[in-house]
Parts: structure tokens; sequence; C-alpha cells
């Protein structure tokens, strides 16, 4: 305000006028303490997480044996290692895009419902029960003598009782539920954050039902569909409790988690770890580059239809 | 989509919000190529209306008629109606053209076809040269124009406009209206157009319908609504803002003068028959309550209740406040018995002042209690 006002009238007075400015000066500029404000969460994460995760780092380039890059080398020459990363992949790209599927039907009609509350604390319920609480309870639900087969089995859809644990699927199913609810709550705001009127107004205009969706709708949540993506991806990625309870870790299930125990926690080998758990960070950030890359190319702006 | 019809009309319509009905038992025709306005306060039912005839809200009893065909089962984008929303509802992510044309590309127009009639659309609403911007990139009166042009160029049967004015400041306000009111010339497009601001109903509309509570208070054309209000709620959503209580001195013909607070006034009662040729003589019609002695209103528009000297015919008051608003002073004021006035003054009042107040009888309206 002041420098906005101070022109006009310093023309008229201008002896007023520039002591009130040089006031201003000498009160300000020097003895702004202002930033420092900043110091106390700059020193905490210095010290949790930029200064372990430099640590790690340089703890990955001094290798047992080999040179600089050497724990690098030997996971990629290894298939035993570098095979996880794809076993990961295969295990966190579908149970992202499953959730993410299975989360904007279900918010599209939660976003109409009078009582949203409810359903939404019921769904949520996974989230504070934790990974390995809902492994525990897939795995006696789902296994061979589990309610889920001998339900099956009882109603003779089956004849024998159909693997779902210690295998792909046990992890995919945890994966499912436990990621879901997150999936869910996200894509609800995004969806809750477009004007109903734009899909009235389409829908005066001929737009049906599905086409209110494909042209209204789906365009803008695409980019809330994205960060949602991303951030389920990671979430996924890191999986390790429900591999190693309801996988098969010695196999198709051994993720790359794992192999970052196995080398911290069976080797003893903490500069390997390291070098794993900073491949498994450059991959999930190499994904969520590629996501956040295509959707810097749709409409990202607000997602209402004009002035309130 | 919807051939060329004679009119559409609502049969008894009705809606409930629970235990609220916020809809009873409308009927209203609505003829060809007529600009109507549906003029109530808020709540009373005009947007309700509206959003039932373009499918938005079901309607809970009654129907919808577009000649012979029963429309109100009809989805919203099965009825083909153009509608202007309040807050225009433009898609953010499409620029104009696309807003514009979604509607012809809902309905599979031929490209060409629909390029070209976007382009009329868009040069009709006066917006050439902005056609590739996105709405966040305009003004708000060229939202609206971009709002009106995607609602018209599908030549709806019927264009629905919700409050469509609200938005946007004093001026530009003003500037739409003459807009709204050249695109209706030039095109005659049916239009069924809802507000709360009576000016602009009365700029606007071929007729006015005026609601309150879910109803139809009275029907007519503008002319016909600002000089004869069917009742004294009407009358004040006119304009008539001064109510001011009293009894029936003397009935002659549709003139009658009425005691108020000591003060003789006089006024018209639009309910009575004006005198044809000679005097029907004194006596009231049985049809008008108003009897000699009976409690009534004399309502005036602050207009018309200007400062007078002391006088038989003028009201006592103390004045409230004054507001400046160019030619001359708003001034609000409470007599007596408690009742507000709203009036006008060449100057500034101060605040406590005794003042009297006369109404001008030949534009002040009496109704019955």
């Amino acid at each position: 305000m002041t420098t906005l006002a101070s022109p006009l009238p310093s023309r008229e007075r201008p002896g007023e006028g520039g002591r009130h400015s040089a006031d201003l000066a000498a009160r300000r500029a020097p003895r702004d303490l202002t930033p420092l404000l900043v110091a106390p969460a700059a020193l905490f994460l210095l010290a949790t997480f930029a200064y372990p995760f430099l640590y790690g780092l340089v703890l990955a380039l001094t290798p047992k044996e080999g040179g600089f890059l050497g724990n690098y080398a030997r996971f990629f020459a290894d298939p035993f290692l570098y095979d996880t990363i794809l076993t990961t992949l295969r295990l966190a790209i579908p149970v992202t895009l499953l959730n993410l599927v299975l989360a904007v039907p279900i918010a599209l009609r939660v976003r109409r419902m009078r009582r949203q509350r409810i359903l939404t604390a019921i769904l949520v319920v996974p989230v504070t029960l934790g990974t390995v609480l809902v492994a525990e309870g897939l795995l006696a639900y789902l296994g061979p003598q589990g309610w889920f087969n001998r339900t099956l089995m009882l109603l003779g859809v089956i004849s024998t009782p159909i693997r779902l644990v210690h295998n792909y699927w046990g992890v995919f199913l945890s994966l499912v539920i436990t990621g879901f609810p997150f999936t869910f709550l996200l894509t609800l705001s995004y969806l809750s954050g477009i004007d109903p009127a734009l899909e009235r107004a389409a829908a005066t205009l001929g737009a049906g039902p599905a086409r209110r969706f494909r042209h209204i709708l789906l365009p803008l949540i695409l980019p809330g569909l994205a960060v949602t993506f991303c951030l389920s991806f990671v979430q996924a990625f890191a999986v390790f409790p429900s591999a190693v309870l309801l996988g098969a870790p010695a196999g198709p299930t051994r993720v790359i988690s794992i192999a970052a125990y196995q080398a911290a926690f069976e080797q003893y080998d903490d500069s390997m770890a390291s070098a794993i758990a900073i491949l498994m960070g450059a991959v999930e950030l190499a994904v969520v580059a590629a996501i956040l890359g295509a959707r810097s190319l749709v409409y990202r702006g607000p997602a209402g239809g004009g002035k309130g | 989509m919807i051939p060329p019809f004679r009119e559409l009309r609502l049969d008894r319509l009705s809606r409930d919000f629970g235990q609220l009905a916020a809809l009873k038992d409308v009927s209203l025709t609505v003829r060809r190529g007529e600009f109507v306005a549906l003029l109530g306060p808020s709540g009373c039912g005009k947007s309700t209306t509206l959003n039932c005839i373009a499918g938005l809200l079901p309607a809970t009893g009654g129907a919808i008629w577009l000649d012979d065909r029963r429309i109100d089962t009809l989805r919203p984008e099965q009825r083909g109606f153009g509608m202007v929303f309040q807050n225009y509802a433009l898609f953010p992510h499409m620029d104009v053209r696309r807003n514009v044309g979604f509607g012809l590309m809902m309905r599979r127009t031929a490209k060409a076809e629909a390029a070209r009639r976007v382009s009329d659309a868009i040069a009709l609403v006066r917006l050439q040269g902005q056609e590739h911007k996105l709405p966040g990139q305009l003004s708000g009166g060229q939202q609206q124009r971009v709002a009106i042009a995607r609602a018209i160029v599908v030549e709806p049967a019927l264009v629905l406009m919700d409050e469509p004015l609200s938005n946007l400041d004093a001026k530009l306000r003003l500037e739409m209206r003459a807009e709204i009111r050249r695109i209706h010339g030039q095109l005659g497009a049916t239009t069924i157009y809802v507000t709360h601001d009576q000016e602009e109903a009365l700029a606007l509309a071929d007729r006015i319908v005026v609601m309150q509570d879910g109803a139809i208070r009275q029907v007519g054309t503008p002319a016909e609504l600002y000089a004869n209000p069917a009742d004294r709620q009407t009358a004040q959503f006119m304009g008539f803002r001064n109510a001011i209580a009293g009894h029936v001195d003397s009935v002659q013909g549709n003139q009658v003068e009425v005691t108020s607070n000591g003060a003789r006034l006089a006024g018209r009662s639009p309910l009575l028959p004006p005198p044809q040729g000679e005097s029907r003589g004194e006596g009231t019609p049985a049809s008008s309550n108003l009897e000699l002695g009976a409690p009534c209103h004399l309502l005036t528009r602050p207009d018309d209740l200007v400062l007078h000297d002391e006088a038989p015919d003028a009201l006592q008051a103390t004045t409230l406040t004054t507001e400046f608003r160019g030619d001359a002073h708003t001034g609000f004021a409470r007599m007596d018995d408690g009742t507000e006035l709203v009036f006008t003054a060449p100057h500034a009042v101060p605040p406590g002042t005794r003042i009297h107040l006369a109404p001008n009888p030949a534009r002040s309206l009496v109704y019955p209690q």
C-alpha cells in the first residue's frame, strides 16, 4: 500500500515523502530476521532426511569389493538381483491401475450419496489396520482351509482349493486391499472438486452419462488421476510385509525391498543394501517423472465452471 | 431434434423436497417465440420450475407438455433445451469454440456445418477473436456470452436462463441485458428467464410470471404487472416498497380514500373495476374486501413518497438515514407505529428529524388487509 500510494503525494510534498521512505528503509532492511523462522524445519530435514540420504548415497559408492560403481555392476550382472525390479513393477503397476479403475466408478457413485461419510469411513478402515494385520487376515481367509475356498467348495464352484496365498495373487490382493482406500480417497477429492453444474450443462446439451464422463469428468480428473497413480504406485512399489507373508519371497514375489533386506540383514552388506535402495528410488522416480511428464500435456487448470 | 412447436405447457407441476413443497400445482403455458420471466424472491420456486423443465430435477407431480408430447419423463439430454446457468458452467478444459460446439458434437452434426454454426453463434454474441481462449482467460461478461452462444447454437426449442446476470457487476449487467434482448429479437427463440430482479424482468420479458412460496401469484405483461399488481406481495415485489396500514374511508369507483395514523391518503384499487363513463355512485362491489372501515394497506414506490409540508394528507415520520443516489437522496424513516418507509428527498435529511411525507395519490395502490 505504502509503496503504491507514495509516488503521488511525494511529488506534492517531496520532503515528507522522502523522509517517510528513508524511515522505512532504516527500519526494515538490515534487521529483517523473518527468514530465520525456517531454520528449525530446515535443520530437522537436514538431520532426518538429507544427511541419511547423502550417507546412503556415499555408502552405496564404497562397496566391499570393486570400484565406485561395484555394487551397481554386481546388481545388474546378477539376474537374481536385477529381476527384482521387474518383479516389483509387475506387482505395483497392475495393482495401481486396478485400484484406479475401481476407485473412479466407486467415487463417482459415492459423490452422490447422502451418507458419504459412513461409506468413506468403512473404506478407510484398511488403512488404519496396517499392512501386516491385513496380510495375516488374508492368509487365514484366502488359505486352503480359509472361508473363501471353503465357501466356493461348498457351493460346488471348485473341487479343490485355489491357491491364493504364497504366490503372486496373495500379494496382489493384499496390495489392492491396503492401497485402495488411499487411491479412492484421492480420487474422490478430485471428483468432488468438479463443479456439478458442468455435468448438468453437458446433459442439457445432449450428453448422456457415458459421454458426460468421457468429455467432461475424465479430462478434468485426468491430472488428478496422474498424481494419484504416482502416489499409489510409490506405495505399492515399496511393498515388503505382504510380499514376505503372503507371497513367495524366494521366487515370484521376490520384490526389490526383499533384495535390499537380504543384503543388509543376511549378508551384512550395508553398502549393497544402500545401492539397492537407491535403485529402488531411481525406478520410482523414473515412473513418476514419466507420468507427470504425460500429465503436463493435458489441461490442468481449475475444474470450476466460471465465476463462483 | 424437436420440431417447431406451438406451446410449452406446465400442467399442475409440483416438486417436494422431503416435507417441503418447493412447487405447488404450477400451471403455465408458454407460447412459441415468447420471452417469459419467472420473477420472485429466492426460495419462491422459480429455479425449481426451470430445473424441472430442463429435466435436471424430476417433478414429483403434474406433467410438462410440448404440444401433445409429454416431456417430463425424458432425461435432460433427450429434451434438447438450451440452458444458461447462473455460474455459466463453461467447460474449463475446452476453448470457446469447443464449448460452443459441444452441443453440436453431441448431436453428431456434420463437421463443416458445425463449424459454420459455431462461427455464426460466436459472431452473434460478438466474441470473434476470442475463439481459442479457455474460459479462465475470459472476463465474466465474455464467459456469459460463451454460455449464451453454447445454449443457442443447437437451435433449441426452448432457451432456459437461470439468473444469468446475477454474477455480473451493475454496469455489465445492463449491457448484457441489452445483449440478451437483442439476441432474442434476432433469433426469436422461446425463452424462459429466471430472475429475482424486477427491473430485469420488466426490461426483458414479454410476459412476467410472479411466483411466491412455490406458487404463481400473477401472470401478465410488464405493463399490466407494473400498473395492476394482483395482491400486496406482488405489488411489493414490483417495487411498491412502502406498505402503510390504515382503514378504508371512502370508495368512489376504484378510487379509495384511506385514513392512516391521522393522515388522509388516497389511492387506486386494482381489484375494483375502473369507472366507465359516468360514475357508478357510492357503494362497494361485493367482490372486493374494501368495505368502509375495513383494514387495508396503501402501497407506494419510494419515488412516489416525497417530503411534504405539514398537511392532513401527509404522514409523520422520523428519519433513520439518507443515501445519495445521484439525482436525489433515498431516505429511510420510521413512523410512530413502527412502519418503516423508503422515500425520496431532494437533499440529505439528518437522522432523527421529524418529517412529513406525502404519497402520490395517482400512483398509490390500495389492497385489503
